[in-house]
């Protein structure tokens, strides 16, 4: 019942018994509705880990005193104990040291992609919401044909045409991602163009251009913050995954795509070089859908 | 008068609800205080007892409570809660299954909403019958379905059983609802809002349809927040304000002399023909002694408005002939559907209110659009201070554009989400220069409308409902316009919070001079503001004149249907004194009006 989730100062009415005059519209203060934030702990912790991989990426070598590149043979596929958090890898490495150096790739690749997909999703996926049928259709289409492909194979045929390496490996999974971001923002930009503001706008003189740019475009782009957290850790799976296949950085890199490859090696004497990695890529991605599902749910109904 | 409302209360059987003290709250709302508090209420067989009051005064949650449907986290408390003699304070849920239904039917206000649609009403009338075990054999129930839905006013019951809640009109739709909550004979009947979406003249139909059962011996429990028509109904009137009883008494003591201030407002605040000119949010009632009769006199006193120049004769808008008919979609129906508008034509004058009235679906809404210039029409012109408008490109309307201003139904929706109120009435704000003044100039407009500078800052969805039609009160005026086209600016809000915008518009209005285009289904408030009404009905104007000659000699068909279905307290009061007891002739009212009602325009009879 929708009742008890009203603020109490708004049920009252002005219409006073006796001394408040129907005329006193001074305005009420706003009762102060303070509820308590409950935040989930999974929530917490996700935004926790999140903060740690920004560190990660940014200064790596706070968290370690190994190199990530050169190892020492003789301490080769040493099981994880105090000296190596998560063990060592067949050269040595230690992959502790490895897995954090691997957030700054994994990251930036994803951001990256991610910021191709958003690019291109905003700009046809406003082209698209206008009322224009025969534009509408065409980019409709576009991504239609777009996500018929599987992710992994459009990134592939890209990668074929552009050659491996980082660049290419986020505009794969960037173009694979433009229909999804480009869909949503194309609802977002309808729901927009016929909210009633906008109609008002218009009705209050102002120019095409003017009401685009004061009220649809910063009312679709409000969308965008909650939509990329969702997806980012989508893109940034891909990017292991195309990185697993070798299409991306190729080793050394410490990515956690490659390192994942090269563990395979030598996983049935040893499982911590690929256990580790895969963690990393798993908490990742959980960590942003909860954040992006929080964040998601905090603008619901603001969107509109 | 008094007397008689408890002359057939003989025995103690014939009281279905007996509550003591209720009180119900919400642990996580309202600081923990009860949002209903100390309540009694008592309800006999063949009685019709109307919960009045605002929103949020607690009426829909405390007659929720007789369902158990309060809600999760919910705290109910009572000294006493009979229900048919049982005590309901030692009762499970699977108690309460049994009652819903068999002893409690609730009645709610969006039939859309609560019928499922999946599923043709002839199922959602037999599920109540077939849950309970009322009756068993199929045939049994698809007779009993068939005949309930002919007992409310369903014409052509056998067909309608196997039509989707979508495919009915409003009122039939409505109508559908209450057969679900009446098939299984409940003692009581709980109508949360029934007739709060409907046109006046099927809200008569569903008002009757009630009556009917209430004759019929049950118990009828009518939550409304419109006094007028609780008058033509109610045995006993209950007022709740903030969760609290502030009056209750028989329907015609209650409202020819209410005892409670808050009563007598919410009494006087309803605008009709005697409030023209007046202030609503002024009235004072004037107890006078009673007379010979016994008949009691009390007058309600208001405030004049400021006095108006006389209309100029200028012509602010002129519509000519327009016509406009939606493009009917291919398989949609058999028959295109008739025109949207149908040559209408109108003047408005500079200083002038016109009214427009009409039903849903009257056109009205349409008639807006194209004034707007939202909507081309697809004949005639509409032609603002002189000049082409409808016909020209957009571009070039725009400069005229300041001249015609908007105030909408819904203002929050009109606003941009991102904006406070400083943005939303700058915006509007034409060739104020340095930021400065037109920060003076904005504040300005705000205490014009009865705000202040502390609304700036704002974001109108932190305002109140009246705060935000003021707001946009003031973004219509930032223009200077010389015509205002409102439509349905107060019928979302509550009669008090209406009464202050309506003399805020009649106040302003009379001071600054400006021509209205004053759109509404409510009659009441369209004979308080408006000089000149045009009665819309099917697209076409049925009628139009000065508002005093159309509202005392209508003279087309529909207006007078229209006139009468309007539920008001004077009429009903005057019932009851004539007749002792106003049951009866409701029902007349209601009949007449069956008789009367045409072919809804979507081909479905009401």
């Amino acid at each position: 019942m929708n009742i008890q989730s009203r603020p109490s100062a708004e049920l009252s009415i002005s219409l006073g018994a006796g001394n408040d005059s129907p005329e006193s519209i001074a305005p009420r203060a706003p009762g102060p509705v303070r509820r308590e934030r409950v935040y989930a702990p999974g929530l917490v912790l996700s935004a926790i880990f999140l903060l740690a991989l920004l560190a990660a990426a940014i200064a790596p070598q706070l968290f370690t005193r190994f190199d990530p590149l050169i190892g020492d043979f003789t301490q080769g596929l040493k099981s994880p104990g105090w000296e190596h958090l998560f063990g060592t890898d067949r050269l040595g490495r230690d992959v502790f040291t490895r897995t954090v150096y691997g957030t700054r790739y994994s990251l930036l690749i994803g951001i990256g992609g991610m910021a191709i997909s958003l690019a291109f999703g905003i700009v046809l996926g406003i082209i698209a919401g206008q009322r224009n049928r025969i534009l509408d259709e065409a980019t409709s289409r576009l991504f239609d044909v777009l996500s018929s492909f599987p992710g992994v194979l459009l990134a592939m045929l890209v990668v074929t045409f552009l050659g491996q390496g980082m660049l290419n490996i986020a505009i794969a999974v960037g173009i694979a991602g433009i229909p999804k971001f480009g869909r949503v923002i194309r609802a977002q930009t309808q729901l927009v163009r016929d909210a009633d503001y906008v109609t008002h706008a218009v009705v209050y003189g102002l120019s095409r251009r003017q009401v685009f740019l004061r009220h649809v475009l910063p009312n679709v782009l409000v969308a965008v913050p909650v939509i990329a957290t969702v997806y980012i850790g989508n893109t940034i799976l891909a990017v292991s995954g195309l990185s697993f296949l070798g299409l991306g950085p190729q080793p050394p890199t410490p990515e956690w795509g490659v390192m994942l490859a090269e563990s395979r090696d030598v996983l049935r004497v040893a499982w911590w070089p690929g256990v580790f990695p895969g963690l990393a890529i798993t908490l990742t991605v959980i960590a942003f859908t909860l954040v992006g599902n929080a964040l998601q749910k905090r603008f619901e109904g603001r969107l509109a | 008068m008094t007397a008689d409302t408890g002359i057939n209360r003989q025995s103690a059987d014939d009281v279905l609800i007996d509550i003591r003290g209720l009180s119900i709250g919400f642990a996580d709302a309202n600081g923990g205080a009860p949002i209903v508090d100390r309540f009694d209420l008592t309800i006999h067989r063949g009685e019709c007892v109307a919960l009045v009051g605002e929103s949020g005064s607690g009426k829909s949650i405390t007659a929720r409570s007789l369902l158990n449907l309060v809600g999760d986290g919910s705290r109910v408390n009572a000294d006493r809660f009979l229900i048919k003699g049982r005590d309901a304070r030692q009762f499970r849920e699977a108690d309460w299954r049994r009652l819903r239904g068999t002893v409690t039917g609730l009645v709610m206000q969006d039939a859309l909403v609560s019928l499922d649609p999946l599923r043709t009403i002839g199922q959602e009338v037999a599920e109540v019958l077939s849950e309970h075990h009322t009756l068993r054999s199929r045939r049994a129930i698809e007779a009993r379905v068939v005949h309930v839905l002919a007992k409310v006013g369903i014409p052509d019951p056998a067909r309608r059983v196997l039509q989707y809640a979508h495919q009915l009109s409003g009122g039939l739709r409505q109508r559908a609802l209450i057969a679900s909550a009446i098939a299984a004979d409940p003692d009581l009947i709980i109508a949360d809002e029934p007739t709060t979406s409907l046109d006046v003249t099927v809200q008569a139909q569903v008002l009757s349809v009630l009556a009917e059962r209430v004759r019929e011996g049950a118990g009828l429990l009518l939550i409304s927040h419109d006094l007028a028509v609780v008058a033509g109904i109610a045995d006993r009137v209950i007022v709740m304000r903030e969760g609290r009883i502030v009056d209750s008494g028989p329907t015609a003591d209650v409202l020819r002399r209410p005892r409670h201030p808050y009563t007598r407002q919410l009494i006087a605040a309803i605008p009709s023909a005697d409030s023209r000119g007046h202030l609503l949010a002024s009235s004072r009632f004037e107890l006078g002694s009673s007379c010979a009769q016994g008949a009691d006199t009390s007058a309600i006193l208001r405030d004049p408005l400021p006095a108006r120049g006389a209309p100029r004769d200028q012509i602010v808008l002129q519509v000519n002939g327009i016509s406009k008919r939606y493009a009917h979609r291919l398989g949609a129906g058999s028959e295109p559907p008739p025109p949207a508008l149908d040559n209408v034509s109108f003047d408005v004058r500079d200083g002038e209110v016109v009214g427009i009235v009409g039903e849903s679906g009257s056109g009205k809404s349409t008639c807006a659009k194209i004034i707007l210039g939202l909507l081309a029409p697809d004949q005639g012109e509409v032609r603002l201070l002189g000049r082409r408008w409808s016909d020209i490109e957009e571009s070039e309307r725009r400069q005229l554009r300041s001249r015609l201003q908007y105030i909408p139904q819904d203002a929050l929706s009109s606003f941009d989400p991102r904006y406070r109120v400083a943005d939303v009435i700058g915006e509007n704000l034409a060739g104020v220069g340095d930021r400065k003044a037109r920060r003076a100039r904005i504040v300005e407009l705000l205490e014009q409308v009865g705000l202040n500078a502390g609304h700036l800052d704002r974001y109108p969805r932190s305002l109140s409902g009246g705060q935000r039609q003021r707001v946009s009160i003031a973004r219509a005026l930032a223009a200077e316009p010389d015509l205002i086209v409102c439509d349905e600016p107060v019928s979302a809000l509550d009669v008090s919070i209406q009464a202050q915008v309506l003399d805020l518009l009649g106040g302003l209005q009379a001071r600054l001079g400006t021509a209205l285009l004053f759109i509404s289904h409510d009659l009441g408030v369209v004979q308080h503001v408006a000089d000149r009404v045009l009665v819309f009905h099917h697209g076409r104007i049925v009628e139009a004149g000065p508002v005093r000659e159309i509202f005392a000699d209508p003279s087309d068909d529909y207006t007078k249907t229209l006139l009468a279905s309007i539920p008001r307290i004077d009429r009903a009061l005057d019932r009851i004194a004539d007749y002792g007891r106003r049951r009866p002739d409701l029902m007349i009212v209601g009949e007449t009006m069956v008789g009367k009602v045409r072919p809804a325009r979507d081909g479905i009879p009401h």
